[in-house]
């Protein structure tokens, strides 16, 4: 049986690129980047060479890239590394409710240590109003957190806006890039971010590779102590070879970023108006792809539009539950202004009525498509999750979620083969169920 | 080695007694959609000659996880053709046995699911037909009852986070 792996969001497999340019770094040159000899030296030279291709991808200087294990660690560090060294300036900590749980943990930990966090609610397609950003910051703020895209529904939050209201407030701002770092263009200065977080096994690295942009004269606190490798901010012996197939990963992501998305665009709109028109009751998580609201539509004449909404389908092809979008003055700002980029190129959710996630995962998976689901019955918490039920999904909306997201391997085959197999199988689990539509 | 046994596969791929009893003898439901899983069960009780109580049919819909489904298609397949009273005495031990496979604590409560159903489903028909209600099933009716209510309260706290988001 052939599989199809759509479920990037979760991990990717290395590049092949990536595993030649690491494989020096096992057995021949296994230095230790702090030893003084030549092996040392050769690894330390690894080592430095990866945190120039890094820091290049968003646009940060050498010595603002410090090297972790996972987004996980680069997380804990930049909200407990923040929070302990300018305590004295405050004990307020902004962010918003869809983070991934490591920042809703930590944020839930120093709150027990006494710091108190404010958690900012998102609208229906998730996007977070900069102006809650800025009604938020108190005299006593530090930090505000707001993630760049969003891991479950791919919205890309407007954190240059949000940013600049930080950089004005003087508050520090964090956002956590693992999902959008190698995806969509990041620039630090541009967007004024004082500490970002990426992942590099989100973008055809090795697992085990991460890094926190960290700006120069930002005041932190290292949670990891010892013989003071990066910086003295975070104590290990560095893995070279995981952070030697990162830089590639990086590199490579530079170069095709561009054809990548635009590429990846394309397989996602088609995917989502397939299933949105043949699946009854279906509907998108997040913010619309290509094919936008009717109030968009009725707006400014086809010349002045993007191109991207230009080639959208007509009107009257449209399925049902994209043609009742929202009316114009309920939409986000970034949406009314006709930002059709609001939505990661990869990222695809659905909500099917009537059938329950993990089901609908597990007979997709028989059938040889691996995807994922953000429901109740895959987690232990019982509970449908926090970033569905965030956009104002019901429990049992959010509880028939799939998340399909899609990456380098995947072709427009595998798209059809998704349109042919996903509707049958909604419907036979609907048949199962109490709640037939 | 998989998540799931090659049981829990088989009853999911291809779950026996699915569908509606019209005009059942008793009808039971589970679970709350806040969980994710909710199911209704069907049975048709008639007696043999002897006089004792048979279920001669049962049906099920669940919307619900692959535990959830597997569990209450392996319960129907159990309990047809069973007498009433040996049906009352299947556990949900009995159904995890089955399954092959020791299941992780927060799926425990699937398998409770399907039994709860299926316990509701007599307890309906006990009170159609005016019959004495055994002391543990009208204790299990209670129980049932209230997790069903402290569900609901939780979910009504659900929708007032949800208005407040909304706002």
């Amino acid at each position: 049986m052939k599989k199809i792996y759509l479920d990037y969001a979760a991990t990717t497999p290395i590049d092949p690129r990536v595993t030649k340019a690491m494989l020096p770094y096992f057995s021949e040159k296994f230095g230790n980047t702090m030893s003084l000899h030549s092996f040392g030296q050769e690894a330390k030279q690894a080592l430095e060479e990866s945190r120039e291709v890094v820091a290049n991808l968003m646009k940060a200087k050498l010595n603002e890239i410090i090297f972790t294990s996972s987004a996980t660690e680069s997380n804990n560090l930049a909200l407990k590394g923040i929070a302990f060294a300018n305590e004295n300036k405050g004990r307020h900590i902004v962010i918003s409710s869809i983070e991934h749980p490591c920042i809703i943990e930590s944020a839930k930990w120093l709150e027990k240590q006494g710091f108190e966090i404010t958690r900012l609610k998102v609208d229906k397609y998730g996007l977070v109003e900069p102006d809650d950003v800025r009604k938020a910051i108190r005299k006593e703020t530090i930090l505000v957190s707001i993630m760049h895209a969003n891991n479950e529904i791919g919205t890309i939050e407007p954190i240059e806006e949000i940013g600049k209201i930080c950089k004005e407030k003087g508050v520090y701002f964090h956002t956590d890039a693992a999902q959008s770092f190698g995806k969509i263009l990041i620039d630090v200065n541009k967007m004024n971010i004082d500490l970002l977080t990426t992942s590099s096994h989100k973008m055809y690295g090795p697992k085990g590779a991460a890094a926190l942009f960290i700006r120069e004269g930002t005041k932190i606190e290292p949670l990891i102590h010892g013989g003071g490798h990066e910086s003295g901010l975070r104590s290990s012996t560095v893995n070279v070879a995981a952070i030697v197939g990162f830089a590639e990963a990086a590199r490579i992501c530079q170069r095709e970023m561009k054809i990548e998305s635009e590429r990846l665009t394309k397989l996602r709109n088609k995917l989502i108006k397939g299933v949105l028109q043949k699946i009854k009751g279906s509907h998108l998580n997040g913010p619309p792809a290509s094919a936008m609201p009717k109030a968009l539509r009725a707006g400014p004449p086809a010349s002045a539009m993007p191109k991207a909404l230009r080639a959208g389908p007509p009107a009257s092809a449209m399925p049902k539950a994209l043609r009742a979008g929202p009316p114009a003055s309920a939409m986000p700002k970034a949406l009314r202004a006709g930002h059709p980029k609001k939505r990661l190129p990869n990222n695809i959710n659905f909500s099917f009525p009537g059938i329950e996630g993990e089901s609908l995962v597990m007979q997709l998976d028989l059938l040889g498509i691996a995807a994922s689901t953000g429901s109740a019955c895959s987690s232990e918490k019982l509970e449908p999750s926090h970033v569905l039920l965030a956009i104002g999904l019901k429990p049992e909306q959010a509880h028939g979620s799939l998340r399909l997201s899609l990456g380098r391997w995947t072709k427009e085959k595998d798209v059809d083969y998704v349109l042919e197999v996903l509707p049958k199988v909604v419907k036979r689990l609907r048949e199962i169920s109490p709640f037939k539509r | 080695m998989p998540i799931y046994s090659k049981e829990i596969i088989k009853h999911f791929k291809n779950p026996k007694n699915v569908g509606k009893i019209k005009k059942p003898s008793g009808r039971g439901e589970a679970g709350n959609i806040l969980c994710g899983d909710i199911m209704t069960l069907y049975l048709k009780i008639e007696k043999n000659e002897k006089g004792e109580k048979i279920i001669k049919d049962v049906k099920f819909e669940t919307l619900g996880c692959v535990v959830a489904i597997a569990n209450t298609s392996l319960l129907t397949t159990m309990v047809k053709g069973k007498k009433l009273e040996d049906a009352l005495k299947i556990k949900k031990e009995d159904l995890i046995k089955r399954l092959g496979q020791p299941l992780p604590p927060f799926k425990i409560h699937c398998s409770l699911l399907a039994v709860d159903a299926l316990k509701e489903a007599i307890y309906d028909y006990y009170l159609k037909n005016k019959l004495e209600i055994p002391e543990d099933l009208e204790k299990g009716h209670q129980r049932i009852t209230k997790t069903k209510e402290e569900l609901e309260k939780r979910y009504k706290g659900f929708q007032a986070f949800e208005k407040e988001i909304l706002k």
